[in-house]
């Protein structure tokens, strides 16, 4: 076994073999750009014709859909980060979620005096579903959520809550931590939540529940019933329709927009 | 942990696999239990667990009885965890390993990983409820019909094939586009690496194979952020769009309203959100007559660069003493823009001093700050 090499001699060696290595690299680097020039023509040739007999399919079938995005999750790509991306000018998924991204705010927008900026996936699904008509292709879940991840990017507070069964979508620019977010899962199952109801399910002591409840009614996302048997109730309206439905009225569909 | 029962482990007719992991410690609330290494499975209907040492120690509980889950981060000598909060279980549920328990919720501690995937597979499957389409322990109706079973089988055959052919030629696509992935990481971790030696050009040739391919992009360039000829192209395009409507809307609009305004405006070829955030980030180093401005809120507005909110607040103070007081509702209902807006408006005006907030639980009320200009 012979002694490694140390001393100054050595580290000056080492430094002259790492700087040819990164020169290699340089040239390597530009090599693998032409190679790859190649290989985005090659590529391209091949989606083509798989668009071409699949790109009907996209637009029609919510399960291809899902089992396209979960392709593309596994090979590490995002089909939806530009418009101008491969997928979208040959799939056409691009324009499907970006316009759906668009009935989505304005659901949301017209929605928002009445519920603080909280929806639930149903109700928007099914608003989303009225707005677009009859003749619209189907709408799934998965398709709205994939949409809703997307517009995040856009700085106006859209976030996904998981409640329940279902989610919960914000769409303002409203801080909901962790204890809000708690308190609106308990909340899913009866459509209301009191003061008791979180001390038992969560532990929790009465300063803390009331200042997550005062903090949900500020932002509009809960009303008080101050006049139910027993203790006040702070209700979400954004649950409401589980209840019993309500349509977006002519008047409040103008007032949403200036 | 008393919501468990015993089972065989084998999956009922109707029920499939959705995950596993390894290396999963189960605890009864903050108390840890005998089953300390486990696979956990998820599948459409429950959540079962399985001693790696002992196989017959198995039990499960149905995905009906979870209200929600939570995650708790790992720590320095923690594993993550996912914290599962249970209904009560029914008075009919078979036996399992534990008769009682003072708690409600279990956690499942993965000390082998594969915690952020089964989180996500789990919230999934609660989601969708899968379980209730598909009851387990109903028997395979059995056709009387040989001549329709026939027909039919030929049917499933044919069908089975075209879905075979079609995996296949997804695969091949996949593994193309999966070599393609890695040449184009590799290449960007050499450009990040000798950020200098490569062109700026080819830099910029990249970033556009990149985009194409939905990749999301690590190499950041100060002249160009990370937009491409496509984002400057565009920027150029919404300076010549939004012109007008700016104008119309007293100067300023939110990031959402220019986003719908512009695709409703395309029809066809779309923008998506990011092409639009990217673009906008390069109006101002573009000397475009308009800027990207982003709230400390994290709202996300374009401005005319002759717009000055700053002095919008000083209008914006006088409206508020002239009605002695108003929330972002009203100030927006009166000047006639977005509440949205409207709010940004009024913090600024609190920010720079000249307005007091009134925050209680019937909203959130401005009024002109006395503090400062009566004293």
């Amino acid at each position: 076994m012979h002694r490694r090499g140390v001393g100054a001699g050595a580290i000056a060696k080492r430094k002259l073999a790492e700087a040819k290595y990164k020169e290699r690299g340089t040239v390597l680097a530009e090599d693998q750009l032409a190679q790859m020039s190649k290989q985005l023509d090659m590529f391209k040739t091949n989606l083509e014709e798989f668009a071409s007999k699949h790109k009907q399919e996209i637009r029609k079938n919510p399960e291809f859909r899902v089992q396209f995005q979960d392709m593309c999750a596994t090979i590490g790509v995002d089909p939806l980060a530009s418009g101008k991306g491969f997928w979208s000018e040959m799939l056409g998924v691009g324009d499907f979620y970006y316009e759906l991204g668009v009935q989505i705010i304005e659901v949301c927008l017209a929605l928002k005096h009445r519920n603080g900026g909280l929806i639930t996936l149903e109700e928007l699904h099914q608003q989303v579903l009225k707005g677009r008509g009859k003749f619209a292709q189907d709408v799934s879940q998965d398709d709205l959520l994939r949409a809703i991840k997307k517009l995040k990017v856009l700085g106006n507070g859209f976030g996904i809550i998981p409640v329940g069964g279902t989610y919960l979508i914000q769409s303002v620019p409203a801080e909901l931590n962790m204890d809000h977010t708690v308190v609106l899962q308990l909340a899913e199952k009866k459509g209301y939540v009191t003061v008791s109801e979180i001390r038992s399910s969560l532990k929790w002591e009465t300063e803390r529940a009331k200042q997550v409840l005062e903090h949900l009614l500020k932002e509009g996302m809960a009303w008080l019933d101050t006049q139910a048997a027993g203790e006040p109730q702070y209700w979400l309206p954004a649950l409401f329709t589980e209840l019993y439905a309500q349509e977006i009225t002519p008047e409040e569909a103008k007032e949403a927009i200036p | 942990m008393d919501r468990f029962s015993w089972t065989s482990g084998l999956l009922e007719l109707g029920e499939t696999l959705v995950v596993q992991q390894r290396g999963v410690r189960l605890c009864d609330g903050e108390e840890k239990v005998k089953f300390d290494m486990g696979v956990l499975l998820l599948s459409t209907h429950r959540l079962i667990w399985r001693d790696q040492k002992n196989h017959e120690c198995c039990f499960a509980v149905p995905l009906s009885q979870i209200v929600f889950i939570e995650e708790q981060a790992a720590g320095i000598g923690k594993s993550a965890k996912i914290v599962v909060h249970l209904h009560p279980a029914s008075s009919n549920k078979e036996p399992g390993p534990f008769q009682s328990s003072k708690y409600s919720y279990i956690k499942l501690s993965f000390k082998e990983h594969g915690e952020i995937e089964f989180y996500r597979r789990l919230s999934e499957e609660i989601t969708q409820r899968r379980w209730e389409n598909m009851p387990t322990g109903q028997t395979i109706q059995v056709n009387k019909d040989p001549q329709a079973g026939r027909i039919r089988a030929v049917g499933i055959v044919g069908i089975e094939r075209k879905l075979e052919e079609k995996r296949k030629e997804t695969d091949k696509n996949i593994s193309e586009a999966k070599e393609m992935v890695e040449l184009s990481k590799s290449i960007a971790n050499k450009i990040k690496e000798k950020q200098g030696d490569i062109t700026e050009d080819e830099t910029i040739r990249f970033k556009s194979y990149l985009l194409s391919m939905g990749i999301a992009n690590p190499v950041t360039r100060e002249t160009h952020g990370s937009g491409t000829h496509y984002h400057m192209q565009l920027a150029k395009q919404l300076a010549g769009i939004l012109q007008t409507p700016l104008e119309e809307r007293g100067g300023i609009m939110s990031l959402t309203e220019v986003y719908c305004l512009v695709n409703r405006a395309r029809g066809l070829e779309l923008l998506s959100p990011e092409d639009l955030v990217n673009a906008c980030k390069m109006l101002e180093s573009l000397k475009l007559p308009l800027r990207l401005r982003i709230f400390d809120s994290g709202v996300m507005v374009i401005e005319l660069q002759s717009h000055n909110e700053e002095e919008m607040v000083a209008s914006a103070l006088e409206t508020v003493s002239e009605k002695g007081s108003l929330t972002a509702d009203e100030f927006a209902k009166l000047v006639g823009m977005s509440v949205l807006l409207a709010k940004e408006r009024l913090l600024l005006a609190e920010k720079m001093g000249h307005l007091c907030r009134d925050d209680s639980v019937e909203g959130l009320r401005f009024y002109p700050n006395l503090f400062l200009t009566q004293s």
